[in-house]
């Protein structure tokens, strides 16, 4: 298939950046939308270009580097997936494509589709260690009965990628699915709760001090999560950090 | 631990958000409440209303809550619209916004402005000449000898009747309302952080019940007025 493609080209962080169309023919509806831009990169160089920079890793969906808004949708228009696992029989000979970079104040750009997201590192930092015994005489995981109800919950929210997808897609650029689910994974089990308070209210002031947006609930990172982390994780985090606060 | 926090965080606020909407919609019940006795009989809507115009608690402990309530919801309202526009300096170029929420939760400014301005006109309907009787003309009880004691009702009626332009004003904000609560009702509750698989469906259709049926109610009390007087 042959397409247009609107990329957004930015020098560096402080190049002010636009879009750029591009062309590509001879597009397999089999490749994944990676491959595409290899394509188009190739043909890039070939002609003396500078390439399109675009993160990625992995490419099986499970490091969440592969940031690109596509469409107007983090991810492209295929729910439950990364950028690397769409393919591009999810589009149409003679498509446009717009190309940009998953876009917050907490996630400058570093060049092109690149962006910074050390923020989510900083945030993760700030929720600290949790306290188990590694003296040598480590106990038996097994000694630790954990309902198989929270166990379930605390590792589908640790199956969060730190993709930044929730951030790119949300009208306020919020990250409170992303530390929801960081906040959850540890909440919901036992070893978590010695530092279960400060965590919430480090974890929340990180994120504040990054400059996300604030929560309304519209859900849209829920839906477009590659890992289909749920809105929940946003309510326990919620109930952690309140009731962490008065007490 | 030090804590970074400077002033309120953003959960915070949020929650604030929501035990203000919480009022706000309960007061809105109350309201509807006394507006649809109005329809079946004048005297005892007389009664009611100068029963809450005058009853104190009513009048220093529900009506401070209630404006403080207003206030700050529609202060913070704007000001999380401002902080949340900040947090996105450069657009996407192309963004799909309905394909992942719904229209009313991705407009709650829209639907608020809308509800204020209703706000200000409601103020210059009732709330204006109620503070005129009772502060200007110095009638505290609301009913001193000579007063009419009807003026409740009366006032009420004389909105309605005859004013296909009001009618219609008030029918619009209260679909703005509704598209309000259509996302509110239900986003308040995750907003205190609650979501459970048990009640969290159940809490979304009354969401969608209240968000209907309660605008509708106040509207249906307008239409009545106009076409029977
Ligand atoms: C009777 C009038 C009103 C009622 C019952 C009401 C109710 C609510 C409720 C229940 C919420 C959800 C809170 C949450 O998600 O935690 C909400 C959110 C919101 N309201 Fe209102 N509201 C009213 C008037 C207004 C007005 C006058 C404005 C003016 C701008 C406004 C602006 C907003 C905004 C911007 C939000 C979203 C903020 C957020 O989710 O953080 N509302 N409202
Ligand atoms: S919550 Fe989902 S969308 Fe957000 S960072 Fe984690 S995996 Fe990505
Ligand atoms: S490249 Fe690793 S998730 Fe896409």
């Amino acid at each position: 298939m042959n397409l247009t493609l609107k990329i957004w080209r930015q020098k560096s962080a402080n190049d002010k950046g636009k879009m750029v169309d591009y062309k590509v023919a001879g597009i397999s509806e089999h490749m994944s939308f990676l491959e595409m831009m290899d394509v188009l990169n190739e043909q890039l160089i070939n002609s003396g270009e500078e390439p399109v920079s675009f993160d990625h890793d992995c490419r099986e969906g499970i490091c969440g580097s592969c940031s690109m808004f596509i469409n107007g949708e983090a991810h492209g228009p295929v729910k439950g997936t990364t950028t690397c696992q769409l393919h591009m029989r999810s589009f149409n000979d003679g498509d446009t494509i717009y190309i940009e970079p998953f876009r917050a104040k907490a996630f400058p750009v570093i060049k092109d589709l690149v962006v910074n997201r050390s923020s989510f590192d900083r945030i993760q930092h700030s929720g600290g260690f949790i306290s188990v015994n590694t003296s040598g005489n480590t106990q038996d995981a097994n000694a630790t009965p954990i309902p198989k109800h929270d166990a379930d919950l605390a590792m589908d929210a640790a199956a969060c990628i730190g993709c930044g997808a929730c951030v790119a897609t949300c009208k306020n650029s919020s990250a409170m699915l992303f530390v929801g689910a960081k906040v959850s994974q540890y909440a919901l089990l036992p070893q978590g709760q010695v530092e279960a308070k400060e965590r919430a209210q480090n974890m929340v002031a990180q994120m504040d001090a990054e400059g996300f947006g604030n929560c309304t609930n519209t859900g849209a990172c829920e839906v477009e999560c590659p890992k289909g982390i749920s809105l929940s994780n946003i309510a326990r985090m919620n109930r952690e950090f309140l009731s962490g606060a008065i007490k | 631990m030090a804590s970074k926090k400077q002033g309120l965080s953003s959960i915070g606020r949020k929650a604030i958000m929501a035990l203000t909407g919480f009022f706000l919609m309960f007061f809105l019940l109350q309201h509807l409440s006394i507006n649809m006795i109005s329809i079946v009989d004048g005297d005892l809507f007389n009664e009611v209303s100068h029963f809450m115009g005058t009853n104190p608690l009513v009048q220093f402990v529900l009506q401070p809550v209630l404006i403080f309530s207003v206030i700050f919801h529609f202060a913070w309202g704007m000001y999380l619209e401002y902080q949340n526009n900040q947090a996105r300096e450069v657009k996407y170029a192309m963004y799909k916004g309905s394909a992942n929420a719904s229209w009313m939760s991705r407009n709650m400014i829209v639907s608020g402005l809308a509800v204020l301005a209703f706000l200000a006109l409601h103020f210059y309907d009732f709330w204006i000449p109620e503070i005129n009787v009772k502060y200007v003309q110095g009638d505290m009880s609301g009913m001193l000898p000579g007063a009419d004691e009807f003026r409740y009702y009366e006032e009420l009626v004389h909105k309605f009747a005859g004013q296909p332009i009001r009618v219609a004003l008030y029918v619009i904000s209260f679909v703005m309302l509704s598209l309000h609560l259509l996302h509110g009702f239900q986003s308040a509750f995750q907003s205190v952080g609650y979501n459970s698989t048990k009640y969290t469906p159940l809490i979304k259709k009354l969401g969608n019940i209240f968000a209907i049926a309660v605008p509708a109610g106040f509207v249906l009390v307008a239409l009545v007025h106009f076409f029977n007087h």
